[in-house]
């Protein structure tokens, strides 16, 4: 556990005065708001280091111990538990930290040095009787894009509760899902809020996903190019047969309709697969093959 | 649409101990929707996850309707970048190998 400098992260001066911790506080809140920085874990971590720094700083009683002690507030500890031990001597021995940590925090919004130095005692600043719907969580589902070609389902433990969740085919990166009712709780009985699900989305496959299309490079040899035949190619979730016609060109785009990725939530649509032909050129030319070329080279000529 | 869904004004002034005036400003501004029912006044529930941030930032970090106002078209805006942002590095994906 670390000592955490308050005055530091206020931005102010050991002498402060109340009115300035509470301008620094009101100023760093409004940069630092999680309702004005979604999606900003580091904004989140900051605006918890404010709260929990003014908690301290603007109430005299806290500001004193905090002050009284500063950086030796370990030895606070050492003092504190001694004269428990006095106290209770008759009792139990208590371990290093006990007695200290029995503060009833939700979420563990506050740093174990706060908790330490204040234990429980002090309440959050939030007013009174207000009833407001409990903070929404926000989670980030790592899937690879083989996961999400098809529905499945998920058990996802939030909380420490398990979430069946199903995961609808055709998810994007980045999209959101919000399953109701799953979220912190409410702050005076007020409603639970949402638990809101992040989907972040791997894709180690061959193909590109842009929309619900699917690309895709396959090499075709220069003969079957050149005269045309066919080729089997890989889709995502399969094979398919290609009728290539004669003097196909380097780079020519074919479309597969249908063959693309499944449509988030329109069950039996899929976007469609473009394949691009990369000729192969032969390598390693024997004799025989450098004779004939150039045999051919020479028709071509004009 | 279903009566259900809506919540009484009044219901929330005594609920967030917030003035009618907040509620019919924020109506006013374009904010929130306020429907009116035989002279009663209802927002819908869809709405109320926008309205407790807007309560919020009115009462722990003093925002003023106004500021409120700009906030709010600030953050869409920020929504419409990072969603965008989303799609654009998936093209690139598509260059890169």
């Amino acid at each position: 556990m670390e000592f955490i400098d308050y005055y530091r992260i206020l931005g102010l001066s050991k002498n402060a005065t109340e009115k300035e911790i509470k301008n620094a506080y009101r100023k760093l809140a409004r940069k630092y708001h999680p309702d004005v920085n979604p999606n900003d874990k580091e904004a989140e971590r900051k605006f918890k280091e404010v709260n929990e720094a003014n908690e301290v700083l603007s109430h005299p009683e806290n500001r004193k111990k905090y002050d009284q002690y500063g950086k030796d507030w370990k030895h606070a500890e050492q003092f504190e538990q001694a004269k428990q031990q006095r106290q209770y001597s008759r009792g139990p021995r208590q371990g290093p930290s006990g007695g200290f940590s029995e503060g009833d925090f939700s979420g563990g919004d506050f740093s174990d040095f706060f908790e330490s130095m204040f234990g429980g005692g002090s309440s959050r600043a939030r007013s009174g009787n207000v009833r407001f719907r409990g903070q929404d969580y926000h989670a980030e589902l790592q899937l690879s894009l083989e996961d999400v070609y098809t529905t499945h389902k998920r058990t996802l433990t939030v909380n420490g509760k398990n979430i069946r969740l199903t995961i609808p085919a055709g998810v994007k990166d980045g999209q959101e899902i919000k399953i109701k009712g799953h979220g912190g709780e409410g702050v005076n009985g007020g409603p639970r809020g949402d638990l809101l699900i992040r989907f972040n989305i791997i894709n180690n496959t061959r193909f590109k996903l842009v929309k619900d299309d699917l690309f895709v490079t396959v090499d075709l040899p220069l003969y079957t190019a050149l005269l045309g035949g066919e080729i089997i190619v890989e889709t995502f979730d399969g094979k398919a047969k290609l009728k290539v016609p004669p003097e196909t060109q380097n780079g020519t785009k074919v479309k597969l309709k249908g063959k693309g990725f499944p449509v988030y939530k329109k069950e039996g649509a899929f976007g469609d697969l473009y394949i691009t032909y990369q000729v192969k050129m032969p390598t390693n030319l024997t004799g025989k093959e450098k004779e004939l070329f150039t045999e051919l080279s020479k028709l071509r000529t004009p | 649409m279903n009566k259900a869904e809506l919540i009484l004004l009044e219901t929330l002034c005594s609920q967030y101990s917030v003035e009618m005036s907040f509620f019919t400003n924020l109506g006013d501004i374009g904010l929130i929707e306020i429907k009116t029912i035989e002279e009663s006044h209802y927002i819908h529930s869809d709405q109320m996850t926008d309205i407790e941030k807007m309560i919020r930032m009115h009462r722990e970090l003093d925002v003023n309707i106004e500021g409120i106002d700009v906030v709010w078209n600030l953050l869409k805006k920020i929504d419409a970048l990072q969603n965008e942002l989303i799609v654009l590095k998936n093209r690139l994906q598509r260059y890169e190998d």
